[in-house]
């Protein structure tokens, strides 16, 4: 059986599944789709009040949630949409250079 | 012990979908393929089959049926013609891509437009590129027979393609002969249960299929596929064999007839085979040394074979159900002629391209074109090489 975890941008045709078929689960979690970003949103931990309202907002959960509280984001699968941005109330995120 | 009984070509698809029991038919009309749903809906309302017949909206909805049940792990089936064939255009792609081994029944018809429902091979040669195992056949013995080998041949392993299984439109579907009929447990046994190693079924194993192919790996899974089309070649030369061992019939990549010492020949596909294979014995007992090639296997394409039972033809001309708009000749011409290409001592080639929308080839038609090959065999003089057949000319 080959895992998709196994496979990256050298293996061979031979090394491939046929039709790219996918033996895994979750397997987004591996793959870096966070390199589309042309805007990088930055979380001001000390204006969060935790009300995870751009929790549920990102499309891409890239907003993680850790024991009842907001970290920060995951890069790998960040967009840069900024959805998260708008969502905010408190002005807590910003995209990196608009600080301020 | 196999038994006679008078079918039409759509019919005895039918018989064989009902012999095989497939687990799941995507099923829409069209002229002249209608038939086959029709009858097989009969089967699945007399409880004859166990088969799940979902009637959709559309040809495209009917391949992707079959595209979602083949992926869950069933047998999928379905039949089709002309402009439902070209509605399928995508999904054939998809079925391909993500090698799903399903069969379809093409009734094979013109496409519009001028809108025509009558034969010829348009819509399947359309569809030549699509990754599709394509077979064709000469008559209802052959449809049939062919049939009930596709799924064999799509599912065995290193191959995963599907299969076309073409037959002339009402010339084939609705022409009714007396063929030779397998018993429904012989045919159950040729196919064999369906084991797929991966399905979306299988709840012990996740499964993805089809998913969005970035640039880094789509040429790879392209030459997966281009080499399964090459494995397959050897993979209908098998199942062939297993068929002609239960059955006595015998089928290759194509059928040479009266080739043995035949300095000109015909390349052809399809019903038209039969009208060829009349004029050819009324030449041969004037002591004409013609032959023609019936091409069964048109997709994988028999490349080498062909031009090896070509190679002591000095004039061959490629006969073509369908205009390419190559401005230079049909399909079957292209790949016939670079073939031969490969051969030390070439023939002459010419392309015709013949009986559009259903127009009728005679033996007559033939026996002039034979004369025209003589021509070019004794001159070497291939003259125009890219003519229609019995077109009316000012």
């Amino acid at each position: 059986m080959i895992y998709a975890k196994d496979i990256n941008e050298k293996t061979p045709w031979q090394g491939l599944t046929p039709g790219g078929e996918i033996y895994e689960p979750a397997t987004s979690l591996t793959f870096n789709t966070g390199d589309w970003r042309t805007q990088t949103p930055v979380f001001l931990a000390d204006k969060c009040k935790q009300c995870l309202l751009c929790v549920p907002y990102c499309p891409d959960s890239a907003s993680p949630v850790k024991d009842g509280k907001r970290g920060e984001f995951d890069l790998m699968h960040c967009k840069g949409c900024g959805i998260c941005i708008t969502a905010c109330p408190f002005d807590a995120i910003v995209f990196e250079g608009e600080e301020g | 012990m196999a038994h006679l009984d008078r079918l039409s070509g759509n019919e005895a698809v039918a018989v064989a979908m009902r012999q095989i029991d497939p687990d799941v038919m995507g099923a829409f009309p069209i002229t002249p393929s209608t038939e086959i749903p029709q009858y097989f809906a009969q089967y699945v309302a007399d409880g004859k089959v166990h088969t799940e017949l979902v009637t959709v909206e559309s040809e495209h909805s009917s391949m992707s049926v079959c595209i979602g049940a083949a992926a869950a792990g069933g047998r999928a089936v379905s039949a089709t013609s002309s402009a439902g064939l070209a509605l399928m255009y995508e999904l054939l792609y998809v079925a391909a891509s993500s090698r799903l081994p399903i069969v379809l029944a093409v009734s094979t018809r013109a496409l519009t437009g001028p809108i025509n429902i009558n034969n010829d091979h348009s819509d399947a040669m359309g569809a030549r590129d699509s990754g599709w195992i394509q077979i064709y056949a000469e008559n209802n013995q052959e449809v049939y027979d062919n049939y009930v080998q596709a799924f064999p041949i799509a599912e065995t392993a290193g191959v995963r393609l599907p299969v076309m299984i073409c037959m002339d439109g009402f010339i084939t579907s609705h022409a009714v002969e007396n063929i030779e009929m397998l018993e429904d447990q012989q045919v159950k046994d040729f196919v064999g249960e369906y084991n797929p190693e991966h399905f979306l079924l299988n709840s012990k194993q996740p499964l993805a299929v089809g998913p969005y192919d970035v640039t880094n790996y789509y040429m790879e899974h392209k030459k997966q596929e281009a080499e399964a089309m090459k494995d397959a070649k050897q993979a209908i030369l098998d199942v062939a064999k297993r068929f002609e061992e239960m059955s006595g019939r015998k089928y290759g990549f194509f059928e040479e007839y009266r080739m043995e010492d035949a300095e000109e020949a015909l390349v052809l596909i399809g019903s038209t085979a039969g009208t060829a294979k009349a004029a050819v014995d009324e030449l041969r007992a004037q002591g004409r040394k013609v032959g023609l090639v019936k091409v069964r296997v048109f997709r994988p394409f028999p490349a080498k074979e062909l031009a090896q039972a070509l190679s002591r033809c000095k004039a061959v001309a490629v006969m073509d159900k369908c205009e390419g708009f190559s401005a230079c000749g049909g399909p079957l011409f292209a790949e016939t002629r670079s073939a031969l290409y490969d051969l030390e001592n070439r023939p002459k080639a010419i392309s015709i391209v013949y009986g559009l929308g259903g127009r009728d080839v005679s033996t007559t038609d033939i026996k002039k074109l034979y004369d025209r090959l003589e021509n070019i065999a004794e001159t070497g003089e291939t003259g125009e090489i890219y003519t229609h057949m019995g077109v009316r000319e000012a």
